[in-house]
């Protein structure tokens, strides 16, 4: 940035907290016209906070945001948007069964005949002349479920632009696209670029920053780690910021080839949950490794972890536990054998977020704190401490209400409720996904831990460099069939995004 | 446990104004009176909370009382109990009243009891919802028991004075009823609040899909809940008989459902599921029944007795709904 120029927005001392966590503290940023700004950090360093009180979705505790150098106050949504400020969510928020002109001027549209409130046609030209200027050539009227991915992003960002926008802010856009979307999406970016449009560009894919950032911002913690400039932008200098330390260090992991010579601990074959797959899936896992999981989106890597665990029923196929065949038809059946999930989404399926620490962590055991059908409270309250502990769960008492911890110290309760008993599979469904760093290493420790003691571990991640971190192999799906199997020897970012892409082996 | 004071204080605002309004309020009488009335109508309220609790409802119950009454009066009075019709009828002569009154009881209780079954295999089998199935049943069970007795009313008239004394005179001074209920409340506190059972319910309520990862068969707990609910339904229904004598087929029971679910909605079972306590269900129907008690006391026409309490669950309803939200704000 050069002195003379006046940023388009900028935000000074932004602080930001909910119970137990500071989210953001004193974090400032700025965007000039016409520029591409990156923020990256790790999940839980505050990104989507920040983007959240730039858009007016959430209103900071302190600080001062700048528009063209005034201060604005962002109440809501609205207000961003009168200003131009437009967030384009990771999740889209589109209407799949309308037309792709409805959705761009959803809740604004263009009306006549008076109190009839009748749609005007012409929305129909305005949206082709949008659409055209992002390369998007389906007709206005195509129903926007029907569209790819890819395409339907672009219809947000038509309508972004229907707005006037002059600042958009984009969370992970390509997480869910493929390659050749994703640059279409990087030729429409430069294009606006160069029409004078800031962009702001949330991504956890470093090559992509790369490509396309004149600046990045790396947060951490909640707190401002530093900045680069065009020049300085690489892959080593932004990990380095965004962990604070060297990424071996970050990963702890103690392999040893104690367990290939072993019987396998799981051995599935053949195992389908739909009807639509062509193939089955068949692998094996030995005592004491720890394998990772990748794929995009949609993969079907939940649909597998839910169907070895018995939540989704499986229709094809076997599993196998320590050399015996088990018909695991529901969980009890997968926990009797040993097998544990940590799920994908735990503030849904891995706790009850109103019951105290003490209660989530003892529900699956009760069983054994309990004799004639009656919990005893003592060994209870016991057990819980012993487990909360074991986990080093930062909570003021186990009586604390689990929805009221950060991100890390609820998946360590979900952690403390299967390890409580002995598994022999444990099954971890993105298990640091929206946890702070510190959190992160103390789970990468603790399964380095478990695999030690000869626990097999299904590592399922969307985070390519955690993939590579903690796995002794990598198995990848791309659409619900297992596309390779990666030894450790062959283990790169890109041989894995090869495969998930369905690009065949390397 | 803040929810818990909140209502402690409505309630003992609420007796202090019965006792404020009229002499006779304060009376012995007038107690074991109201305390015959909480001690009948409370079992419904727990049998309402039991389902609650999971986060389901139970519509159907004040026609499942009026079923069970039904055919607790026809079993009792008839010396010669015909099952079927014409030539596959089957006739059973049964003489003795005590032997009719054995036979009577267990037979509606498993009455009950096979009605939450199939209430409960809907809802997770079929998974159709809760409040569709039980309002389906509500006009069934209400219907099945107008045609079995062909609309004409059934009773105890003379019959049975033993019984009728044991459970209309008290127990040492205190209503039956009532020693009934605190009975059923302590087993059932035990259950909810100590036993794996009870919090596998709750587990439930809060969130079906972390107790399934959990490895819970919410299936069967659910199933568990129905059945607890119309069995304990049945028994209000043979405790109603005897207390009312006469079961008029389209009325009995009418309405005895939404007077159940508000005492456990008022007692802090929110209709969500997973919260509430056996204090509340004792709470919430003592609220239930001393407020019309209190207003008839102050001359307030009795036709406004729905009014009255349709306005204090609104209000309980409302001031929880802020407190939750106070609560909400501060964690969003």
């Amino acid at each position: 940035m050069t002195p003379g120029d006046q940023p388009l927005l900028e935000a000074r001392g932004i602080s930001k907290s909910f119970p137990g966590v500071q989210a953001l503290a004193d974090v400032g940023a700025s965007v000039l016209p016409g520029e591409i700004l990156a923020v990256v950090g790790e999940n839980g360093a505050g990104k989507s906070t920040l983007m959240k009180i730039l858009a007016g979705v959430q209103r900071p505790d302190g600080g001062t945001i700048l528009w063209e150098g005034k201060p604005v106050e962002l109440n809501a949504v609205k207000d961003a948007e009168r200003l131009g400020i437009v967030l384009i969510h990771q999740e889209l928020n589109l209407a799949a069964d309308l037309d792709v002109a409805a959705n761009v001027f959803l809740g604004r549209e263009p009306t006549w005949g008076g109190p009839l409130k009748l749609i005007d046609s012409r929305i129909y030209a305005d949206a082709s002349a949008l659409t055209a200027r992002l390369g998007l050539t389906c007709s206005p009227r195509t129903r926007v479920g029907d569209l790819p991915v890819g395409q339907q992003q672009l219809v947000e960002i038509a309508r972004a632009l229907s707005l006037e926008s002059r600042l958009l802010i984009l969370d992970e856009p390509t997480s869910s696209l493929t390659e050749r979307e994703t640059d279409l999406l990087f030729g429409v970016l430069a294009g606006l670029k160069s029409d004078g449009i800031s962009i702001v560009y949330i991504s956890h894919r470093l090559k992509e920053i790369e490509r396309i950032a004149d600046r990045v911002v790396v947060l951490r913690d909640g707190k401002n780690a530093g900045g680069l400039a065009r020049a300085e932008i690489h892959h080593e200098a932004i990990v380095r910021l965004m962990v604070g330390r060297e990424l071996k260090q970050f990963f702890q992991r103690h392999r040893t080839d104690g367990g290939a010579d072993k019987p396998p601990v799981i051995q599935v074959r053949d195992v389908r949950w739909s009807p639509r797959q062509k193939a089955g899936i068949t692998f094996a896992l030995r005592p004491g490794e720890i394998v990772g999981m990748s794929g995009l989106i949609g993969a079907g890597r939940t649909e597998l972890a839910e169907t070895l665990f018995g939540v989704r029923p499986r229709t094809t196929g076997s599993i196998e536990i320590d050399g015996q065949i088990r018909n695991i038809r529901r969980p009890s059946d997968a926990i009797a054998a040993g097998v544990f999930l940590v799920p994908e989404d735990r503030r849904v399926e891995g706790l009850i977020l109103s019951d105290s620490v003490k209660r989530n962590i003892s529900l699956p055991i009760l069983g054994m704190l309990s004799r004639l059908g009656l919990v005893s409270g003592r060994r209870e309250k016991a057990k819980a401490q012993e487990m909360s502990d074991k986990m080093r769960v930062r909570t003021p008492s186990v009586n604390q209400e689990v929805g009221l911890l950060s991100g890390g110290n609820q998946q360590k309760v979900v952690l403390g409720k299967w390890l409580a008993r002995s598994p022999r599979l444990l099954i971890l469904d993105e298990p640091t996904r929206g946890i702070d760093v510190g959190a992160k290493s103390e789970i990468y420790s603790l399964m380095d831990q478990l695999a030690g003691q000869g626990v097999a571990i299904l590592m399922i991640t969307s985070d390519l460099e955690e993939a590579l971190g903690m796995s002794d192999r990598v198995l990848v799906l791309h659409e619900s069939q297992l596309a390779g199997d990666v030894p450790r020897s062959g283990l790169s970012e890109e041989a894995i995004m090869q495969l998930a892409t369905g690009g065949g082996a390397a | 446990m803040n929810k818990l004071l909140g209502i402690i204080v409505f309630l003992v605002v609420l007796y202090g104004a019965l006792l404020l309004s009229d002499p006779s309020a304060g009376s012995y009488r007038n107690h074991f009176n109201v305390g015959q009335r909480i001690g009948l109508y409370g079992v419904l309220t727990l049998a309402a909370a039991l389902v609650i609790v999971t986060g389901n409802i139970d519509l159907s119950m004040g026609s499942v009382v009026g079923l069970c009454a039904t055919i607790t009066g026809l079993m009792l009075m008839s010396p010669e109990w015909r099952i079927g019709s014409g030539a596959y009828s089957l006739t059973l002569a049964v003489p003795d009243p005590t032997v009719r009154l054995a036979l009577a009881i267990p037979t509606v209780l498993l009455l009950g009891m096979l009605i939450g079954l199939i209430h409960g295999l809907l809802v997770t089998y079929l998974r159709v919802q809760a409040f569709i199935v039980t309002l389906c049943g509500m006009f069934v069970y209400r219907g099945l028991a107008r045609w079995a007795t062909n609309d004409q009313n059934t009773g105890l008239s003379s019959a049975f004075p033993e019984e009728k004394k044991w459970l209309l005179d008290g127990i040492l001074g205190v209503p039956t009823h009532m020693v009934i209920l605190l009975v059923l409340l302590a087993a059932a506190g035990v259950f909810l609040h100590v036993s794996v059972f009870g919090r596998y319910f709750y587990a439930l309520g809060s969130n079906e899909r972390a107790a399934r990862f959990s490895g819970i068969s919410v299936n069967f707990y659910k199933i568990l809940a129905f059945v607890l609910c119309s069995t304990l339904t049945a028994f209000y229904a043979i405790l109603w008989t005897f207390t009312y004598n006469s079961v008029q087929p389209s009325g009995a029971g009418s309405m005895d459902e939404l007077y159940a679910i508000a005492g456990a909605v008022l007692g802090g079972f929110s209709l969500r599921g997973g919260d509430g306590t056996i204090l509340g269900v004792l709470i919430g129907a003592c609220i239930i029944h001393i407020l019309p008690n209190m207003t008839a006391m102050w001359g307030v026409s009795n036709t406004l007795e729905p009014v009255v309490i349709g306005l204090a669950l609104l209000v309980g309803a409302t001031v929880d709904e802020l407190l939750r939200r106070r609560r909400g704000t501060k964690k969003a």
